[in-house]
């Protein structure tokens, strides 16, 4: 079928004319009515513009031109990206109305390789969760076990590419929301470095480590994806004016000469014994095609959670001060005078983890509390970048698992927000350094559930990252498995 | 670190512009409280020589003397046409005359 197919080999059948990118949306559209309902990932389906998007790819291939490597692909874009004529509600309620009058960069960009946009992604609202249950909307099944959460808060935009419901998609990742639920959902995921991709248009959750990026089927995917996205941008200072290499010519099936890192600290009580087996075995594999394996030491990994859990939510705090019912998004109908509208809106917008974040984000920020909190938290982030920065001056890799669990029951953590939060101890502490991170898949648990390797490079150290997680697909087959939905079990 | 108390969720929820009934506040003080004692690990960290850090591109930083040897990123001061005001509005809960609308913060007679 179609749509199980990657990009690039779409792209040759395109090229060739054996396709056309309108048969290709059918099936991809035929797929979403077969499975949709059971995995719900899609808040938004733009079938009437994926069509006409098509159709203009169509043109292009037919008339011989020289076309993108992603014209006529289909792709889903996670609910917080900005889409122009398109609602984008961030999972939220406060959001529900909002159409935006802008394409965040990303969309232009991807819009200029000629595209076709399948639909809008469920997301964990402002990107805050760790496995989409917080929602305003709907709950993501992941497709490997429809009573399991994908992961979060990218997980609907991983699900549907585990589901073939799109081909590819973009997320957004702040203490690990692509990585995460691309190894839940046993597919590719890769945060670039921060500053690599503009976040113009990307609704902000914390800026100082909120970065998009692409969930695909293989690495290949992943190379073409970040090509295209990947720049800096007048439209966002924090962009990062460095050359972008053509990420296709990491794609080498050779680790011969290179070092990889396996931090000790990740190798904790807590990790799932069957992840750090599939893992070991990961690791194993990259040594046996001549990759130079040592353990690492990254001593201040351990406190990296509670680091994040001050810095992300004081950022957040302060960029959805934005919400107040007046320009955009929801409004309480009947309240005393300003102030109160303000407070009515909010607290009736909001859902209770959002309100938890910006509440933990405020009293951190708070007179009496910023230096024993906020200031504390900024100079631990220092500690764990420097941990990372030494550990790069003697391997070019990091290898670990992603994250300490594959995909929980529905339910089994909403109840203890701590509990929830350890989720992302694997995927925090990159986030805290902004280095580039791929999660490949690697594995599987006895119950069937994905295991992903997580791949991490010094900033800008994209092509290595891409290098390693290239040749480890090349040589093992977990990339090639797909999830059987059981389309006749109750939802 | 300290904990927090049912009236310091009454007074960050204040400022952060939301409003809880007490069961909320009950709700939310146990949770953050708990949140709270876990990010009290931080402590066991002697940070008194470490810079902190906002920010981690060294050379490109944004927040005016943060970082030593930091270079500020500043673009030409060029006026450009922004977006459409009636664009804009569409959004808008309540929109008058090409304002946003708000609820009456002055008296008429006044």
């Amino acid at each position: 079928m179609l749509y199980e197919l990657t990009a690039h080999t779409l792209h040759e059948k395109l090229k060739n004319r054996e396709i056309t990118a309108v048969a290709l949306v059918e099936s991809v559209y035929a797929r979403i009515a077969e499975v949709e309902s059971h995995v719900k990932g899609y808040l938004t389906l733009t079938k009437d513009i994926a069509l006409e998007q098509a159709s203009h790819a169509d043109a292009g291939f037919q008339k011989g031109d020289e076309m993108p490597p992603l014209a006529g692909i289909p792709i889903a874009i996670k609910d917080v990206i900005c889409t122009k004529g398109v609602q984008t509600t961030c999972g939220s309620k406060i959001l529900e109305n909002f159409v935006p009058p802008y394409n965040a960069t990303v969309m232009t960009k991807l819009y200029e390789q000629g595209v076709v946009m399948v639909g809008k992604t469920n997301m964990d609202e402002f990107a805050m969760g760790s496995s989409t249950e917080n929602s305003a909307y709907q709950i993501t099944h992941n497709p490997w076990n429809l009573d399991t959460i994908p992961g979060g808060s990218s997980g609907g935009s991983a699900a549907v590419v585990s589901a073939d419901t799109a081909v590819c998609s973009l997320g957004s990742d702040t203490g690990g929301s692509i990585r995460q639920p691309a190894a839940l959902c046993g597919v590719v995921g890769m945060k670039p470095t921060y500053g690599r991709v503009s976040r113009y248009g990307l609704v902000a959750f914390a800026s100082s480590l909120d970065q998009i990026g692409p969930f695909t089927k293989d690495v290949t995917d992943c190379a073409l994806l970040l090509n295209a996205i990947c720049g800096s941008d007048a439209m966002d200072a924090t962009s990062v004016d460095v050359p972008v290499p053509d990420f296709t010519q990491s794609l080498i099936n050779d680790v011969q000469g290179l070092k990889i890192g396996v931090p000790k600290e990740y190798f904790t009580p807590a990790l799932d014994t069957e992840i750090a087996d599939s893992v070991q075995s990961a690791t194993a594999v990259l040594e046996n095609l001549g990759a130079t394996v040592e353990e690492i030491s990254l001593p201040h990994t351990e406190y990296a959670i509670a680091t994040y859990y001050i810095i992300a939510p004081a950022e957040a705090s302060a960029n959805l001060a934005r919400y107040d019912g007046v320009r955009y998004g929801y409004r309480n109908e009947n309240p005393e005078d300003l102030i109160g509208m303000y407070k009515k809106t909010r607290s009736e917008g909001f859902g209770e983890e959002v309100k938890r974040r910006i509440m933990l984000g405020t009293f951190a920020l708070s007179a009496g509390y910023q230096d024993a909190y906020y200031k504390k938290a900024q100079k631990a982030r220092t500690l764990i970048k420097s941990d990372f920065d030494a550990a790069f001056e003697k391997v070019d890799v990091i290898a670990t698992p992603t994250s300490p669990t594959p995909a929980f029951k529905i339910g089994e953590r909403t109840a203890d927000p701590l509990q929830m939060y350890l989720s992302d101890v694997m995927t925090t502490p990159a986030s805290h350094a902004g280095l580039p991170g791929i999660s490949v898949p690697c594995g599987f648990v006895q119950n069937g559930l994905p295991v992903g390797l997580q791949l991490l490079g010094a900033p800008f150290a994209e092509d290595k990252v891409l290098r390693v997680a290239y040749t480890f697909e090349q040589n093992t087959e977990h990339h090639r498995q797909k999830p059987k939905i059981q389309t006749n079990g109750a939802v | 670190m300290e904990t927090i108390t049912t009236d310091g969720v009454r007074h960050v929820a204040n400022l952060a512009r939301l409003e809880f009934n007490d069961e909320e506040t009950e709700h939310f003080t146990e949770q953050l409280a708990r949140i709270l004692e876990y990010i009290g690990k931080l402590n066991e960290l002697e940070t008194d020589d470490v810079p902190p850090t906002s920010h981690i591109h060294p050379h490109q930083v944004f927040i005016m003397g943060a970082q030593e040897g930091a270079a500020h990123v500043a673009k030409p001061d060029i006026v450009k046409p922004s977006y459409p005001r009636e664009e804009i509005l569409v959004n808008a809960p309540e929109a008058e005359e090409g304002y946003f609308g708000v609820p009456r913060v002055v008296d008429r007679d006044s």
